[in-house]
């Protein structure tokens, strides 16, 4: 299995070309990091605005400001040099926990009935069932947020 | 697997019975839509090899909800009907320091079957989380076995003609890419008039296995098909209840059409169907739709597609931007899975905690197909015959006590219990185990027939009397309604004796050679016997009579 397959593919795409070319120039760290933010949308630059988008959409956290892209940008870099590594014919890890047995429950009911307790935790319940708006609600464009995120 | 030819909208009929392509042409030679030849008509086309032709390909995802007691990562019960968020536990409201737990159960379900379908079962499987929002997924992900599922390449074989025409040429394989564990959602009630969803977690975390065929498929037949026997024999594992009006058994259908020799074309995914026949209903539909818009020049889109039961159509179901990414990444709180067999089984292995494939392998049930034709050896019934016992619940445990208690041939025994019994039964819309006939009353009833103590009409009276009447015993009812045979020969020659000197014109026109005369003569002595007499014991009386 290659590696890139636990990693999002869009890291493989936008990375290798680059970074394999640092590496082959002996640097550790990736060199044409430096405007990483400061470009939106150019061909080649670390973070893009869509990609920021998409991250923003997919994993509801919210980058805010140049600080929280710099550091998703420094955390991508720190990741990147396990790439130094060869690790060709090598299989990959798939879990720390590789090395532990499974534990395999009895088919039993031991747990449940406890709706007081959980209904506790939700501000707006009706009848013992837990509120939630109707559907996903879209976030609205990249266009349409606060400037302040663009870059 | 070539995939059967379809003309144009309207050759939306399986040509799976080993009708060729030659005979297809003939048939549909006609163009297809008014608005289509006027079209191409109007436009230049260049003749293609097979540009009318049209062949649609079919692949199902099938989820069906494990039987079992508990969850597949949690303690909570899995049952029907309950208090909303009363079958929840911490771990199912993903509440913050709680951890998913396997449940043996599950995994057991799921190598059965995988060996059932012919899978190889991986000894080593892995879990992945599968992210994606939605307010009855609590933890924001899916635990689920994308990389290395439990089992892969297996093959469902199932037969078209079923129980009206069973033949060896309509026998068909679809293979099956892969099962896999992974935990079911919550429920969503949508309250439109106060603008909120409600949400109850009672059926988050219950333990489902994912079935993927591969698009073998050609019609919504086919699909059916192979769904129902799925079902069958989900149920002769005891895996999985199978239900589907019950979301116990759930079907995606992925949709595309193509010009036979060219690549596969745009598929869609049809979902919300909960019934085999609207399954059916819904792909025939949806080939119709892609033929008629590729043909009047339109786009198949890459989309999500709801069935409307009552409009008998398929219609979008976008609300999602775009395609869907998962991140799906390693469940890192579960090690991988290890399944052993009588090999590599661990010498001093606690046993609880080891699931062996050979173990369960010697124990798998008689499948389906294997009943199927172990009947027709073992009863002399036929292909038919056997299918439709296996396809009613009950039915065949129903058939085989009736053939325990009765001197009956099991061949004329299906007769009863196919036409008869599943007539009345289907009449009244009953279950085998509603029936107010016993499979001993009919047994006795059968007996009396095979002792010629009534005959056959009579014993259709008997029938009636005991479906409508319970408690009483056949022989109960023939001595109130006399419907005994008259077995005395000398009472039965007096009665033929009679009659024919009632009609002399008749008598003398067997005499000059009007054989058809006979059969009035023998309906006027059954008459005669308010139909207690054999008509073939009265045809050899009269005819010795006549001489």
């Amino acid at each position: 299995m290659s590696r890139g397959s636990a990693r999002a593919s869009w890291e493989a795409e936008m990375w290798r070309p680059t970074l394999r070319a640092a590496l082959r120039a002996g640097g550790a760290g990736v060199g044409g990091c430096r405007n990483a933010g400061s470009d939106s949308g150019k061909a080649g630059s670390r973070v893009s605005a869509e990609l920021i988008e998409h991250l923003e959409r997919l994993a509801l956290v919210d980058f805010r400001n140049r600080e929280g892209v710099e550091r998703l940008r420094a955390a991508i870099e720190f990741a990147d040099r396990l790439r130094a590594v060869d690790t060709t014919g090598v299989a990959p890890m798939e879990s720390v926990l590789e090395d532990r047995c499974l534990y395999l429950r009895a088919d039993r009911v031991v747990e449940g009935n406890c709706v007081e307790d959980l209904l506790q935790n939700s501000r707006q319940t009706v009848e013992e069932y837990f509120v939630a708006p109707p559907g996903n609600i879209t976030l609205p464009k990249q266009s349409e947020q606060d400037p302040v995120t663009q870059n | 697997m070539a995939a059967p030819v379809l003309r144009g909208a309207r050759a939306v009929r399986c040509w799976s019975l080993g009708v060729g392509p030659r005979r297809t042409r003939a048939l549909f030679a006609e163009s297809v839509s008014g608005r289509g030849s006027r079209r191409s008509s109007a436009a230049a086309r260049e003749p293609r090899p097979g540009a009318h032709e049209w062949a649609a390909v079919v692949g199902l995802e099938i989820h069906t909800q494990i039987s079992s007691n508990s969850k597949l990562f949690s303690g909570s019960q899995v049952t029907f009907l309950a208090p909303p968020n009363s079958l929840v536990s911490f771990f199912d409201a993903s509440l913050p320091g709680t951890l998913p737990v396997l449940n043996k159960r599950c995994v057991e379900a799921a190598v059965m079957t995988g060996l059932a379908l012919n899978c190889t079962v991986n000894k080593k499987s892995l879990f992945d989380r599968k992210h994606y929002f939605y307010a009855d997924l609590p933890a924001g992900y899916q635990i689920t076995q994308q990389r290395l599922p439990i089992a892969v390449n297996g093959s469902l074989t199932y037969n078209l003609g079923g129980g009206t025409h069973w033949s060896p040429s309509a026998t068909k394989t679809v293979r099956i890419k892969q099962i896999q564990l992974e935990q079911d959602s919550g429920k969503s009630l949508h309250d439109d008039t106060r603008s909120q969803t409600l949400i109850d977690l009672n059926r988050a975390g219950v333990g489902l296995m994912e079935v993927v065929m591969e698009p073998d498929m050609s019609c919504g037949d086919e699909a059916a098909t192979a769904v129902r026997e799925l079902q069958l024999i989900l149920r002769t594992l005891g895996t999985s209840q199978a239900n589907m009006a019950e979301g116990q058994l759930r079907v995606d259908a992925n949709i595309s059409v193509h010009h036979p020799g060219e690549p596969f074309g745009v598929r869609t995914e049809v979902k919300n169907l909960n019934s085999i026949r609207f399954l059916a209903k819904a792909i025939d539909y949806e080939i119709k739709r892609q033929i008629e818009e590729l043909q009047n020049g339109g786009k198949i889109l890459n989309e999500t597609r709801a069935f409307d039961e009552k409009l008998g159509c398929t219609v979008s179901m976008r609300d999602k931007e775009g395609k869907q990414d998962y991140r799906f990444m390693p469940e890192p709180n579960l090690p991988p899975l290890i399944l052993y067999d009588a090999e590599s089984l661990p010498v001093a292995a606690d046993p609880q905690q080891v699931v062996n494939i050979d173990w369960i392998r010697e124990r798998l049930p008689e499948l389906p197909s294997v009943t199927r034709q172990r009947l027709v050896e073992q009863y002399g019934i036929l292909p038919e015959h056997s299918f439709a016992l296996l396809n009613e619940d009950g039915l065949l445990e129903f058939f085989q006590n009736v053939v325990k208690e009765t001197r009956t041939e099991p061949k004329k025994v299906i007769g009863w219990i196919l036409t008869t019994f599943l007539g009345y039964l289907k009449q009244q819309n009953l279950a085998v185990s509603e029936s107010p006939i016993s499979p001993s009353l009919l047994a006795e009833l059968l007996n009396l027939l095979d002792r010629k103590a009534i005959s056959v009409p009579a014993a259709q009276q008997v029938f009636e009397e005991l479906w409508h009447n319970k408690g009483k015993t056949p022989g109960q009812i023939i001595r109130e309604k006399k419907l005994e045979l008259l077995q005395n020969q000398e009472e039965l020659e007096e009665i033929c004796q009679a009659v024919l000197d009632k009609h002399p014109q008749e008598v003398t026109a067997v005499k000059k050679g009007n054989q058809k005369v006979v059969n009035k003569l023998i309906g006027l002595v059954r008459r005669a016997t308010q139909g207690r007499a054999d008509p073939g014991r009265i045809k050899q009386i009269l005819e010795k009579q006549l001489q």
